[in-house]
């Protein structure tokens, strides 16, 4: 009587064949700005820069296309870097101690980053302390010597060890200790004191045998290697920073804590040298912070760079992060928004020539690079290629446009030309050159449209491996914001000293959280586009060629339809201005559609063809036909009894805030009931109690966080959420009449199909005769799961999705077949179901989360080409789960093909970014400022190809020595790797691999974790645009059962934090 | 009993469309015929039951035996007629007074259980309790214990139906570990446990789950090696029918498999619910659980008044139609959407209600929806 339905396929050997063919699954860049950066270097002769992170990930970058990423095996902080210049080699310091040598190999023509060799500082502190040694803890600074076959590392303690960078090994006998050079140093600057750590080590561009060596007492020594002796000592007094040798050798400069720098002359007076040559504060007299880095550069002018970061006067400005170039009577004080990691300069490094000559100053930011072009009078910024800030405004959305015509593509660009005007030099003057890119020309243009907290949509090239920034579209000179940026302009320009200026564009600060942007939609024929915002601003844009000064058209729509018994409690809608408006070339507004009551706009679509766009809220949905300019439609989805979806965002905080007090409260009460019951109980009950004492332990071990069964009830909060929206030219009213027809999808599992009418087009006009469209209600299905509906199809007769407005029509994809019977696929979070048309009955079905327990997150129609047959593909839905796995069905099938493990179940933001590519491919967050690309297909891969030319003698011993592990299975910043090939090869498990398998967390905190989860659950909604509605609710749920979370609190917290985040 | 049904074959032959009646109430029994295609209306054939009974006073209920032997009632036209024409040869009717028949039950096996008077009269003191329960014709199963022949005996598969029951679900799951035997001797292995019951909740009421049940399975699927979100995932989504196989924490009220001679659901069920004396635990057997199965999803669709493409255009005034100019509410018929929003959240309040629609679904009729 009971049939459990598997959907386990035979195994078909050919499918299985044909699987391999069309799927594979790749994580393969990662586009944007490496999160948390801790270290810059670069190599002057490769040309190739490296930045390394907190997390461990080393990542290398040449000219645009040219990307090698590797992670550390310990997710320690790289706190230093050093090229072995030309050879594609870096050595790395992590905060553990451990130095690791990384090389740039050659597979098959490709070049990958692989580590080569480690080596861990042996820190027996007690051990060496007793054998009066000096230890090798804390290595503070290393130089490369002897161009890159020996490495010097100034330790905490004051001493200098050898390596053998070849093999890393030490060199024992060579270690200079701080005794050895205070011999040399006249005892009145002795008086007792150590020397302390050693701050900076500076080797000598023609004389690798001499090293300076500043101590950060401010004893500067330059130290002969192969005599073994202090050649000259500099009786610095102010606490050193870091010290910077000029090329000629002649002159050392060096930064000092107190905001000051020296100026030593090396080559004349005797020694050991008491005065510097010139000692200034560039921003005294008052009290400044430390120079952190200082760098001396030589131009053949005479006219020398002095680049310094920090040394702000303490009390007005010291809280910038600034860094300042001055040359001769030029100083420029670049002030930027986030702190400043590291600079350097390009400049020439070759042994015979004279001068610097720097082209170029390029600083790592915590948040973003910045490279300035110093050669062009005023020192302009070069615009990056690649690392581009995506969270200069934090992301609230974002959509991929596959196949961008030619045309459009051309006119985007242009309009982001105009936008930015670039120096002519523009595009080369780019200093980091370094590598090939070998990847093929992108078949075809790619656009990913990022949508931003700040109102402005980013458009990216996302064709090739470097994310390349377009066009920026601003939304928010449509509206009256609370404070004008004139005001801080002004403000900014109130002082003339320091001469500020500001530089990046990284800009967290929001004017006014209700410009965010939460849906964007672009036709790629028409050039028109809809950003939907946080305040239920629906704004049609078309791309213009030409600046305009116009009017912009606001209309209001109520989509609560009389409905009693609501006030709208949230944020008031924005208020646009009047009267005509300049634009820019670029997209140009045409409409706004101001919804009514103002909620977040949950979803948005675009039909060109017709003129209409829809947009839902948590109210209810709306159609506007923009050619005429009038509302067709409004129809309000809330449930009667549904009083949640009424309080704005802010009062939902409010009622998360109190929850947790009321669930605090709860446990108090609790507590103190239950002595009270202990005391007034029976024996019965005492001895009772005794026992559960006794067994408590064992069981508070494992009485964890409680879960809920009950299915959804139409009354659920929020169900009136409008989720999804679709346009389609199909069969809604009888089987031998197709007409345009649009679908909607609500929270709570409810569809509306209508049919519209909409008037034809005058052949050639391009204005509809003045006739209103129509929308009829065809169909209303009400799913019995009630669980969100997430996407909605439909597929022609051949069981393909229906091509774009526009598409067919203008040959650019194979028409829809009319002729057989079409159908809707209906995605939710529960189950995917194919309906015929116009009859809607299911024809096919798969439950997913009745099967595997997870729910769906995203999905997408993708269509899959086979590596073997060039001209077969086939057409799947791809699905994300919120356990981050993904999922690929057959169409119209809805078999399951492959799964794959793509993103940490406890990374929400990620799994909430993701974004599928009509092609098999995908992006999400891995950090706010950096995209993950992964690939499902098996063809389109889109992958860093490159190569370097490298000069070093590659030995056969040094292939044995590489590490196992192959970088394109290692993701920065933490992400779980593929966890095939190194498991299986090495025997030991991945340690990456084995942190996202084990959910017990090192240390046990869960009381402020709990409330921390719950801030961070509600700045994601607020961020990211695609939280649901459960994700709050789970962590109601689970805020409500905290009385037992908080009884075992060490080992559930693991737990609670996956429950929270799910 | 009287068995010898045989000799009404003469009263048959000669009207083949008259069915022949055996009426009992107590030790009486009364004969009597009925036409098989018009057998009239139930009321008529309560008076005439009373009347040849000479009952005229007194509440009875009237039952019959079905092909199956099962005792059925008849208490409306449906049956009456059901019982009338399914009657074959004979109909056999059971009469009792009304406050007795409170506590027999109708259904499967009950005629037969009926006949071990003694199994009665033992639970005598409890007939002065009055608790009233319903006709068999109100209830619908709840819940009930299914394949015990093949699920081992320290194990319970126990099938809740959400469906046509106003009752939450009403239970809690968490982690726990659980202690398997395995070759290397006793192991602890991670589980996910039933950790609250919520009182009043179909669960509860049941009976047949209880707190710290262990849950290895949700509708075939095991639990093992899923996170505890997974799991409640899982049980929400199959929760219009849920099946969850579970280790009970209380052995001993296991169902000993041989002690009865067949494993079906109803009759294990009923085990557990009376020997246990577990509230309600009723379970209506003669509905075919494959329906059960084919209409557990049926996703409700309304139809649109939509007409053919060639018609000019949907008559005004029709169901949520706006107008295209204007998109003033008022011109949106709030109150004709409103019935329909209206029933279509009463289906959404009694999803059993749906269950009862006709395949082609709700018609609309411009303001009037017919089911």
């Amino acid at each position: 009587m009971m049939k459990f339905r598997f959907r386990r396929q035979g195994a078909d050997p050919q499918r299985e064949k044909l699987k391999q063919e069309l799927f594979a699954f790749h994580k393969t860049v990662e586009h944007g700005f490496p999160n948390q950066p801790s270290a810059l270097a670069f190599d002057p002769e490769l040309r190739i820069m490296a930045i390394g992170t907190r997390s461990g990930a080393v990542k290398i970058y040449g000219a645009p296309g040219v990307e090698f990423t590797g992670l550390h095996r310990d997710a320690a902080t790289v706190t230093q870097m050093h090229f072995l210049p030309g050879q594609g080699r870096v050595l790395t310091l992590l905060d553990d101690d451990s130095l690791h040598l990384w090389e740039i190999v050659h597979h098959d023509g490709c070049a990958h980053l692989e580590e080569a060799l480690h080596f861990q500082a042996p820190s027996r502190p007690g051990f060496d302390g007793a054998s009066g040694l000096p230890s090798l803890a804390h290595i503070t600074v290393v130089l490369l010597v002897a161009v890159g076959d020996m490495a010097a590392l100034g330790t905490e303690g004051g001493s200098i060890f050898f390596l053998d960078v070849p093999t890393l090994t030490l060199l024992e006998g060579q270690t200079l200790g701080p005794d050895e050079v205070l011999r040399s140093v006249p005892d009145d600057y002795r008086c007792g004191k150590a020397l302390g750590p050693v701050e900076s080590l500076q080797g000598h561009l023609r004389d690798p045998t001499k090293i300076l060596i500043g101590y950060s007492r401010g004893l500067l020594v330059i130290w002969n290697q192969a005599a073994r002796c202090a050649e000259r000592i500099f009786l610095g007094n102010q606490q050193l920073e870091s010290v910077c040798w000029e090329r000629s050798g002649h002159t050392v400069v060096s930064s000092h804590s107190d905001g000051s720098y020296a100026i030593w002359a090396a080559d004349t007076g005797d020694s050991p040298t008491v005065q510097p040559t010139v000692a200034t504060t560039p921003y005294g007299p008052f009290p400044c912070k430390a120079i952190n880095k200082v760098l001396w550069r030589s131009c053949a002018s005479g006219e020398h760079f002095v680049i310094f970061s920090g040394g702000m006067p303490r009390a007005s400005y010291g809280d910038r992060h600034c860094v300042s170039v001055l040359q001769a009577e030029t100083l420029v004080t670049l002030d930027f928004t986030s702190r400043v990691i590291d600079f350097f300069t390009v400049h020439s490094t070759r042994p015979e020539d004279e001068f610097d000559e720097p082209q170029a100053l390029a600083v790592l930011l915590e948040e973003e690079l910045v490279v300035l072009d110093l050669q062009t009078p005023g020192w302009p910024a070069v615009p990056a290629p690649y690392l581009a800030p995506l969270h200069s405004s934090a992301i609230t959305c974002s959509a991929h446009v596959a196949n961008v015509p030619a045309k459009l593509w051309a006119r985007i660009v242009s309009a982001g030309e105009q936008q930015s005007p670039q120096p002519a030099s523009g595009a080369s003057s780019w200093p980091i050159t370094g590598g090939r890119n070998l990847a093929q020309e992108p078949s075809q243009r790619g656009l990913l449209l990022t949508g931003h907290e700040d109102g402005t949509v980013r458009f990216w090239d996302a064709s090739g491996v470097a994310l390349r920034p377009l066009y920026k579209l601003s939304t928010a000179g449509l509206f009256q914001t609370d404070c004008e940026h004139a005001d801080s302009l002004a403000q900014a320009a109130e002082d003339d000293w320091p001469p500020f200026r500001k530089v990046g564009c990284f800009d967290p600060y929001s004017d006014d959280p209700r410009l965010g942007v939460q849906k964007v939609a672009l036709c790629k024929y028409t050039a028109q586009m809809v950003v939907a915002g946080t305040a239920g601003q629906v704004l049609v844009l078309e791309l213009s060629d030409t600046p305009a000064e116009q009017a912009v058209g606001v209309a209001s729509l109520d989509l609560l339809q009389d409905r009693e018994g609501f006030t709208w409690k949230g944020h008031e809608r924005l208020s646009p201005r009047l009267g005509p408006l300049p634009w820019p070339a670029g997209f140009q507004p045409r409409a706004l559609i101001q919804c009514l009551p103002p909620a977040a706009v949950t979803a948005v679509t675009l039909h060109a063809e017709w003129g209409l766009v829809a947009f839902g809220t948590s109210h209810g949905f709306g159609l506007f036909d923009y050619l005429r300019r009038s509302p067709v439609l409004a129809r309000c989805t809330l449930h009667p009894s549904d009083s949640l979806a009424m309080e704005g965002p802010l009062s939902r905080v409010k009622s998360l805030k109190k929850s947790l007090r009321q669930s605090f409260r709860r446990i108090r009460k609790s507590r103190a009931s239950g002595k009270k019951r202990m005391v007034t109980g029976s024996k019965l009950q005492e001895a009772n109690a005794q026992l559960a004492e006794q067994a408590g332990p064992q069981d508070v071990e494992v009485t964890p966080v409680q879960r809920r069964i009950e299915p959804r009830s139409a009354d659920d909060s929020l169900s009136g959420v409008v989720r999804c929206l679709y346009f389609a030219d199909t069969f809604l009213r009888d089987a031998a009449h197709h007409g345009p027809t649009m679908w909607a999808g609500t929270n709570s599992g409810s569809v509306f199909a209508y049919a519209l009418e909409v008037p034809a087009a005058v052949a050639g006009g391009e204005k509809r005769p003045e006739r209103a469209v129509e929308a009829v209600l065809g169909k209303e299905v009400q799913l019995m799961h009630r669980a969100p509906v997430v996407a909605i199809a439909v597929l022609d007769g051949r069981g393909r999705p229906l091509p774009e407005p526009y598409e067919a029509s203008r040959d650019l994809a194979q028409a829809p077949d009319m002729q057989g019977g079409h159908a809707v696929l209906i995605a939710s979070e529960e189950q995917f179901k194919v309906f015929t048309l116009p009859k809607v009955s299911a024809k096919t079905k798969f439950k997913l989360t009745a099967h595997e327990g997870c729910r769906v997150r995203k999905v997408a129609l993708a269509t899959f080409a086979s590596v073997a047959c060039e001209d077969y593909a086939e057409t799947c839905l791809a699905c994300l789960t919120n356990l981050g796995d993904v999922h690929v069905f057959s169409v119209p099938g809805l078999r399951p093909q492959v799964h794959y493990a793509c993103i940490r179940k406890e990374d929400i933001s990620g799994i909430a970014s993701c974004v599928f590519t009509r092609h098999g491919q995908g992006f999400y967050l891995i950090s706010p400022s950096e995209f993950e690309r992964f690939s499902l297909s098996a063809r389109n891969i889109t992958e860093p190809l490159c190569s370097l030319d490298v000069r070093w003698p590659r030995d056969a011993t040094r292939v044995s020595h590489r590490s196992r592990e192959s970088p394109k299975l290692s993701q920065a910043n933490g992400t779980p790797g593929i966890i095939l090939a190194p498991q299986s090869r090495d025997g030991s498990p991945d340690p990456i691999c084995k942190e996202a398998d084990t959910l017990e967390p090192p240390e046990a905190m869960l009381s402020p974790m709990s409330i921390d989860s719950a801030t961070s659950a509600d700045t994601t909604l607020d961020t990211t645009g695609d939280m649901t509605v459960e994700d709050v609710k789970d962590f109601l749920g689970s805020s409500e059962e905290s009385e037992k979370n908080l009884r075992n609190l060490s080992e559930e917290e693991a737990r609670a934090c996956a429950i929270l985040i799910k | 009993m009287n068995r010898s049904f045989h000799k009404s074959q003469t009263l048959r032959f000669y009207d083949c469309s008259a069915v022949e009646v055996k009426s009992k109430f107590g030790a009486e029994f009364r004969r009597f015929s009925l036409d098989r295609q018009k057998p009239g209306r139930f009321e008529d054939f309560y008076k005439l039951v009373v009347h040849t009974h000479h009952i005229a006073n007194t509440e009875v209920t009237i039952g019959y035996a079905d092909v199956h032997g099962d005792l059925l009632p008849i208490n409306n036209d449906d049956n009456f007629c059901k019982a009338v024409s399914s009657a074959n040869p004979l109909l056999r009717v059971f009469i009792q007074k009304r406050e007795e028949a409170e506590h027999c039950s109708f259904g499967a096996g009950s005629l037969s259980r009926r006949r071990r008077p003694l199994a009665l009269r033992e639970d005598g003191p409890r007939r002065r309790t009055h608790l009233h329960i319903g006709l068999p014709h109100d209830f619908r199963p709840v819940s009930s214990i299914i394949d015990v022949d093949i699920v081992p005996e320290t194990h319970r598969r126990v099938r809740l139906y959400r469906h046509g029951c106003q009752k939450p679900l009403g239970f809690y799951i968490r982690d726990g570990t659980s202690v398997r035997v395995a070759p290397q001797g006793l192991e602890k292995v991670p589980g996910v446990f039933i950790s609250r019951m919520v009182p009043g909740g179909l669960a509860e009421s049941t009976g047949l789950l209880a707190v710290d049940d262990e849950v290895l399975e949700v509708n075939g699927i095991e639990v093992a090696g899923k996170t505890l979100d997974q799991v409640t995932d899982m049980m929400i989504a199959n929760s219009h029918n849920l099946i969850v196989t579970v280790k009970p924490a209380n052995q001993r009220n296991n169902v000993v498999r041989g002690s009865r001679a067949s494993g079906s659901s109803g009759r294990s069920s009923d085990s557990i619910a009376s020997r246990h004396s577990l509230p309600a635990a009723h379970v209506l057997q003669n509905l075919p659980p494959d329906e059960m199965e084919s209409d557990e999803e049926a996703d409700v669709v309304l139809e649109g008044v939509l007409e053919p493409r060639l018609a000019p255009r949907p008559p005004p005034g029709s169901l949520a139609r706006v107008n295209g100019a204007g998109l003033a509410p008022g011109v949106h018929s709030p109150g004709r959407e409103g019935s329909v929003q209206r029933l279509l959240s009463s289906l959404r309040s009694d999803p059993r209600h749906s269950l009862a629609l006709p395949p082609g679904g709700v018609e609309e009729h411009g303001p009037a929806v017919t089911l």
